[in-house]
């Protein structure tokens, strides 16, 4: 059967770094209720290392699987790597994904960035340039 | 995190996408490989055997809808009779320039995908609503029948909600007014009662795994002086309008099952209706939540529900680990972008439309089964509330109930 890897399955079982962080220094929500996935990311920074990372998701078991994932590769991280985090590290890491369900990576490397863009904003600093891009690219999806 | 129940049970609730086997059928399917396996085209004893079992099915099949065995058309299943009834109907119309054909919006892929491509050829197709409850309204269907209608097709029980159409009502317009009536009879040959004749029906589709007979064998009623149109050119089988060397074993396979299913069909149907309603009653404690569909013009097997805040594929997936099998008409099941057509026919929104689920019982089930499926239903939708962003909205007020 396998209609996921092994690996999909264990995290959408037993997904990590479930729920929120009180106060976080940065959040990221993407995805919507029509097209049926959503993702939210909370962040705690200290000294330019992702100290703690939490997510809720509603979407589908790929998409549970994907946040839990990228959750576990930039926990620990610096700032500078966890920006470079791409979608497809995400669905190696998961042992591969559907082709239908590669959005679901896209979401959840989207969501990450979004946090670190709502945590350069709150806190006045200067995105990197890896982050304006994903700005821009956020924003030109939003019209 | 999902406990684990104390005794895990296996259940099958997905009987409308298809059903195992009767022993019956298997058996029926194996004594008919091995003793009637001749051609019923070949003139020799073996083959005439083989006619002989055909057209013996052929009687059964034309007995219990209320038809003569000419008017009974053997098929590959629903697809393939859906495909010709309505090439066949759009034939007839397009030869009195009448290119108007009625549906509704909430039928098989197998009708409006073919629909779809009628249109193309310069059909034009009205797609009846089916309102709320599922149902489709015959006032609505005599206000849009127009003198260049040649084909009314209106299925007899949806497959996703169950919802039973007044099929013999609507039929009856179609009569008054001279329009070819077809109905996509899938879900419900074998489980609701039907009479062509009574019912005022000139096609009828049906398909064997949808009551316990084998998958890839169908029958299509065609009342007799509606010519059909070929899909399959060839032999002269099934008189001239399908080719190909009759699945016999198929076939009686099909008829086996379709005569258990008859003889078990009001028994049946009283006690499913009795655990529908007690899983309906049972499903509806786990707020916001809703019924889809009429709760009582309904598949005694059919229960559909949407819950709010949860996407319906992870919930199938965990169902799955506790032993259950369901389905879903969430976009993530459904390979599209889309959620159910059908959902998004009765009204419901995209946000509610992923978070659907559907439980088709088996003739078998029982009451222990109907809680163990209403027990693990609610301790999934609340893990999965439990870290559901959309959830959380609700709960805090961000986002506003939908059901
Ligand atoms: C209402 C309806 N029509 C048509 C079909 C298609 O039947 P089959 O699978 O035999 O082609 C199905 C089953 O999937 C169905 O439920």
């Amino acid at each position: 059967m396998a209609l996921y890897s092994d690996k999909v399955f264990e995290h959408f079982r037993n997904p990590r770094n479930v729920g929120i962080i009180e106060n976080p220094d940065g959040v990221g929500e993407v995805g919507n209720t029509v097209c049926g996935d959503i993702m939210k990311m909370y962040l705690k920074i200290d000294d330019d290392v992702i100290s703690d990372v939490k997510f809720e998701t509603f979407g589908c078991g790929s998409a549970i699987a994907s946040s839990s994932m990228a959750t576990e590769l930039i926990k620990g991280k610096p700032l500078a790597e966890a920006m470079e985090l791409t979608n497809k590290a995400v669905a190696e890491a998961l042992d591969g994904l559907p082709d239908y369900k590669m959005h679901c990576s896209v979401l959840a490397e989207e969501a990450i960035q979004a946090a670190l863009i709502d945590y350069y904003t709150k806190k006045g600093l200067e995105m990197p340039e890896e982050l304006k891009k994903a700005a821009a690219r956020a924003a030109a999806h939003e019209e | 995190m999902l406990k684990t129940p104390k005794k895990k049970m296996y259940i099958y609730a997905d009987n409308a996408a298809t059903t195992k086997m009767s022993p019956s059928a298997i058996a029926a399917m194996v004594v008919t490989a091995n003793e009637v396996w001749g051609n019923p085209s070949s003139l020799y004893t073996t083959g005439q055997k083989a006619k002989e079992a055909l057209e013996q099915a052929r009687k059964n099949v034309a007995q219990i809808i209320g038809a003569q065995p000419r008017e009974v058309y053997f098929t590959s299943g629903g697809s393939e009779a859906d495909n010709q009834a309505l090439r066949s109907a759009a034939a007839i119309g397009a030869k009195k320039g009448k290119k108007h054909i009625i549906s509704t919006a909430f039928e098989h892929h197998a009708i409006l995908h073919t629909l779809k491509a009628l249109e193309k050829e310069g059909f034009e197709v009205t797609l009846l609503p089916v309102h709320a409850e599922g149902i489709v309204r015959p006032e609505e269907l005599a206000a849009a029948i127009r003198p260049d209608t040649c084909l009314v097709s209106i299925m007899t029980a949806n497959n996703e909600i169950g919802t039973i159409q007044p099929i013999r009502e609507l039929g009856a317009i179609c009569r008054e007014k001279g329009v070819l009536f077809h109905t996509d009879a899938v879900q419900a040959v074998g489980h609701l009662p039907i009479n062509v004749a009574e019912d005022n029906i000139d096609m009828l589709s049906a398909s064997a795994h949808k009551f316990h007979g084998p998958k890839g064998v169908g029958f299509l009623y065609v009342k007799k002086g509606i010519p059909l149109t070929n899909l399959i050119e060839g032999g002269a089988q099934e008189r001239g309008k399908r080719a190909g060397t009759e699945n016999v074993p198929g076939i009686i396979a099909m008829v086996t099952a379709l005569k258990d299913a008859e003889a078990a069909r009001e028994t049946t149907a009283a006690r499913l209706t009795v655990l529908r309603d007690r899983l309906i009653a049972e499903l509806s404690r786990i707020p916001p939540s809703a019924l889809n569909g009429d709760p009582v013009r309904r598949l005694p097997s059919n229960v559909n529900f949407c819950f709010e805040g949860i996407e319906g594929e992870s919930l199938l997936l965990l169902l799955d680990d506790l032993g259950i099998s369901a389905s879903s008409g969430s976009a993530c099941t459904s390979g599209s972008l889309d959620p159910s057509h059908v959902l998004l026919a009765i009204g419901r929104v995209h946000d509610v439309a992923h978070g659907s689920l559907r439980l088709s019982l088996g003739d078998d089930a029982t009451e222990e089964q109907v809680d163990y499926i209403a027990a693990q239903v609610a301790q999934v939708v609340e893990h999965l509330r439990g870290f559901s962003p959309v959830w959380r909205d609700l709960k805090e007020g961000k986002r506003q109930f939908i059901l």
